[in-house]
């Protein structure tokens, strides 16, 4: 490989352009300095026709929209997936940590679920509540700052329920609940189950004159080409190139290690350029990490030297460690009310318009911390798969046969359509010491890059939570009048608890604390062992709440770019 | 009627069965052009290149797309939205069978167990013979108890139900069959909650304190600006 190296020097080289990459962008590049942006994937934005799924219908797609070539389907903005040809990942023993990377400018925020919820006061302490797992270094009242000038920069729909653990913001107002939603809320509350409008970052309002206001096409997962939902690019970087900031953009442009000089300081990054297949270096005065947790820290670890001989930042030996997804538990039921439906356009925003957040008290419980419960369902724009099993239904009925051709499809087809509802449960798992990715010292990727490997349990906490969700679930069903299309799995099947890595909230692997032997980072996001690389993707997460984490790596991302500003003024990095 | 008779007779019955034949059968440079001009859903260069390749390949034989266009006829004949043709049904199902390869071995063995049946009880394979007589062999395969596996199903029934699957999604995701189901979204609109005769069928109601949280969709246009306690004032 050829190498080449650039004469320039940065400010700051920013590798990732996901939610915190982003954030660091715009919040760096404003104060003046000069930003090297750098990303694994292509130039993405949602308004270009070229690339923009959104409003295209089934039939543009010559599978109609099947997942076979993008997971979720050919319309959702994520490039890259769970697998990504020549960048191979491992398992330790019977490990199966799913880990999905999107490799495109924007990263995953272009496809997210836009859920936006502010960690509670609690979810900061809760070691000091249950005993269990670590607190963080920084408390509620630290970040609520930065959770206040996200809403209003960015945008999120949501009402003042002045819960104390579901923190109030800066809301736009929410859409009204779809049909689906309204039986869900009779389901639930019936349960004593607590429902209130979502807080999602869509646009319902218009927040300033450069982006859209949400059109309720239900397209989210798609990009939206008028920038009414957020993702990295259209509401972060973008608007700061606008902004006249000097951000030079490397995209296709994969970062394999952080340089360092004798002192073990950072001195920029090597990247290799996937076009060219060549490896540049790229000088920085600061390198900020944003590449998520995991590849952030396959980075630290492949940035071995003299100075750093167990990886960049890693005396602690915690890189990698501490990884932690969301529990995830779903159920999906026929509601006979529901059949013959009328038919109307019920679109909405894409994602549900209300959610049940945490309600209950653990002491009551045999399980540590919560989850929430998204609901999902509706009259749907078709796409691959829809008009399967057309009238295995019939069997709820008491009808034992199913099939057949003519037109009784048509009318089983239009009976059926929009008629089932799902629920998901997205809780807190413990994060462990002993879950963790690391090198695999075997292997190493298409650039030659050595790859990661991962190993992961859930325990007992998490396995115990996803029957509660199970048992909650069936209850809020029956309420509904529902039936569940699948057996209720037990025991033997973890009670339906996702495999590690499958609801893509994987945190913990450079986790911040006080203590440099018991942590990675500091509350700033600053490596311990290195005063000049931090990062702000979801790596530095002490613990991962029963909330998503976006709108916290976004708050935390713009205090610790703030405190990089604070260090370039007192010249603390030369 | 002899084989190559019902195929000429067929592309001579409609200029829509030739053009499908065509574009099935031919791989032409055009052919594969024109299927990739007409695909256009935002893919990136690297898509694209699979894209092609599969359009570059042919799986079933044109007999085979001859069968398989009449089976998926007979489980949706054609009404006033449209027909399988309109929604190029046989052409996804071809698609398919290279993106999910799993697909192919199951599609092909039954189309060849059908025409044995029918040889076998009507001495002419499932195409030539009479719709009474096509229609006696897929009453014997299309119907299943849905308390039991498919998978536990005979290999026709499971056959017939993949075909029929494949032709269920191939209408209802095209244009006809979406405005026949009555879908009427993906399309800049303003929601603004369920009708009041639909909360009316089913006897239900926005709750009064909610109401007022909602979005009044007549401001939505006008800029966001909050008290210091975190309500909105525009």
């Amino acid at each position: 490989m050829q190498i080449k190296n650039s004469a320039k020097e940065y400010d700051v080289i920013i590798v990732g352009s996901g939610a915190g990459g982003g954030m660091a962008t715009k919040i760096l590049s404003e104060a003046g300095l000069s930003v090297a942006v750098v990303e694994a994937g292509p130039y993405y934005d949602p308004a270009n026709p070229e690339q923009m799924t959104q409003l295209k219908w089934a039939w543009h797609s010559p599978r109609r929209g099947a997942g076979t070539r993008r997971f979720f389907g050919d319309y959702d903005q994520a490039y890259g997936g769970w697998e990504i040809d020549g960048e191979p990942y491992g398992q330790v023993g019977d490990t199966d940590f799913k880990w999905f990377r999107s490799r495109m400018l924007g990263g995953r925020t272009n496809h997210w679920g836009r859920i936006s919820l502010r960690f509670g006061p609690n979810d900061f302490k809760r070691k000091s509540i249950d005993g269990l797992g670590e607190n963080w270094p920084i408390s509620y009242d630290d970040i609520k700052p930065y959770y206040d000038k996200v809403d209003k920069l960015i945008g999120v729909f949501g009402t003042k329920e002045n819960m104390y653990n579901e923190p109030d913001g800066f809301f736009l107002p929410p859409p009204k609940p779809r049909l689906h939603e309204l039986f869900y809320i009779k389901g639930a509350r019936k349960s004593n189950v607590k429902v209130i409008p979502s807080r999602l970052s869509v646009v319902t309002k218009r927040i300033n004159n450069d982006r859209g206001v949400c059109y309720y096409c239900n397209g989210c997962a798609r990009s939206c080409n008028v920038y009414a939902d957020f993702s990295s690019g259209s509401c972060l970087i973008f608007p700061a190139q606008k902004s006249g900031g000097q951000i030079d953009l490397y995209v296709n442009s994969m970062v394999r290690t952080v340089t360092t000089n004798d002192e073990g300081k950072a001195t920029g990054v090597s990247f290799i350029d996937k076009e060219e297949n060549k490896e540049y270096k790229l000088k920085g005065k600061v390198v900020v990490l944003a590449a998520s947790a995991c590849s952030s820290a396959r980075i630290l670890l492949n940035s071995k030297s003299k100075q750093h001989p167990n990886g960049l930042g890693n005396s602690s030996d915690l890189i990698g460690k501490y990884l932690h997804d969301s529990t995830g538990g779903d159920m999906m039921a026929f509601i006979p009310e529901l059949i013959d439906r009328k038919t109307y356009n019920e679109d909405g925003v894409g994602g549900m318009h209300v959610y049940s957040p945490w309600w209950l008290d653990n002491k009551k419980l045999d399980f540590p911390r919560g989850y929430h419960i998204e609901v999902w369902g509706g009259m749907g724009n078709p796409t691959y798969g829809t008009g399967f099993n057309v009238n295995s239904f019939n069997k709820f009925f008491g009808i034992n046969k199913a099939g057949g051709y003519g037109d009784v499809l048509r009318s089983d087809m239009k009976k059926y359509y929009g008629s089932t509802i799902g629920v998901s449960g997205r809780g807190e798992s413990v994060a462990q010491k002993t879950n963790y990715c690391e090198i695999d010292p075997n292997k190493v990727d298409k650039y030659g890059v050595p790859t990661l490997r991962f190993n992961y349990k859930w325990t007992d906490n998490e396995i115990k939570q996803a029957k509660h969700m199970q048992d909650t679930f069936e209850e809020i069903i029956h309420n509904m009048g529902g039936i569940p299309l699948w057996g209720k799995p037990g025991k033997d099947a973890n009670y339906g608890l996702n495999k590690p890595g499958w609801i893509i909230h994987e945190v913990g692997t450079t986790r911040m604390g006080n203590n440099p032997k018991t942590s990675v980072t500091n509350e700033f996001e600053r490596l311990h062992d290195v005063n000049n690389v931090y990062i702000v993707d979801a790596g530095p997460f002490v613990s991962q709440a029963d909330k998503n984490p976006t709108w916290t790596i976004l708050a935390l991302a713009w205090r610790s770019s703030e405190h990089i500003v604070e260090q370039f003024k007192k010249q603390n990095f030369s | 009627m002899k084989r190559r008779d019902s195929l000429k007779t067929m592309a001579l019955a409609s200029l829509g069965a030739s053009i499908f034949l065509e574009s099935c059968y031919g791989i032409s440079r055009e052919t594969i052009t024109r299927s990739l001009t007409r695909y256009e859903y935002g893919r990136t260069p690297e898509e694209k290149e699979i894209d092609d390749k599969l359009f570059a390949q042919k799986f079933f034989t044109n007999d085979e797309l001859l069968t398989l266009d009449k089976l998926c006829n007979i489980i949706l004949p054609p009404n006033e939205f449209g027909s399988i043709r309109d929604a190029e049904v046989v052409q996804l199902i071809e698609f398919m069978a290279k993106d999910i390869p799993s697909y192919q071995e199951p599609l092909r063995n039954g189309l060849v167990w059908i025409d044995k049946e029918c040889k076998t009880r009507f001495t002419k394979i499932f195409i030539d013979c009479e719709l009474s007589q096509q229609k006696e062999i897929l009453d014997e395969i299309a119907y299943y108890n849905p308390n039991e596996n498919m998978d536990d199903q005979s290999e026709p029934v499971q056959w017939f139900n993949l075909v029929r699957n494949l032709t269920m999604t191939g209408y209802f995701t095209s244009e006809v069959g979406i405005k026949e189901l009555g879908y009427k979204g993906n399309f800049p609109n303003v929601w603004d909650g369920v009708p009041q005769d639909v909360l009316d069928q089913y006897g239900l109601e926005y709750d009064k304190e909610w109401l007022d949280k909602f979005v009044d969709q007549s401001k939505r246009n006008i800029i966001a600006e909050w008290d210091d306690d975190g309500n909105l004032i525009t």
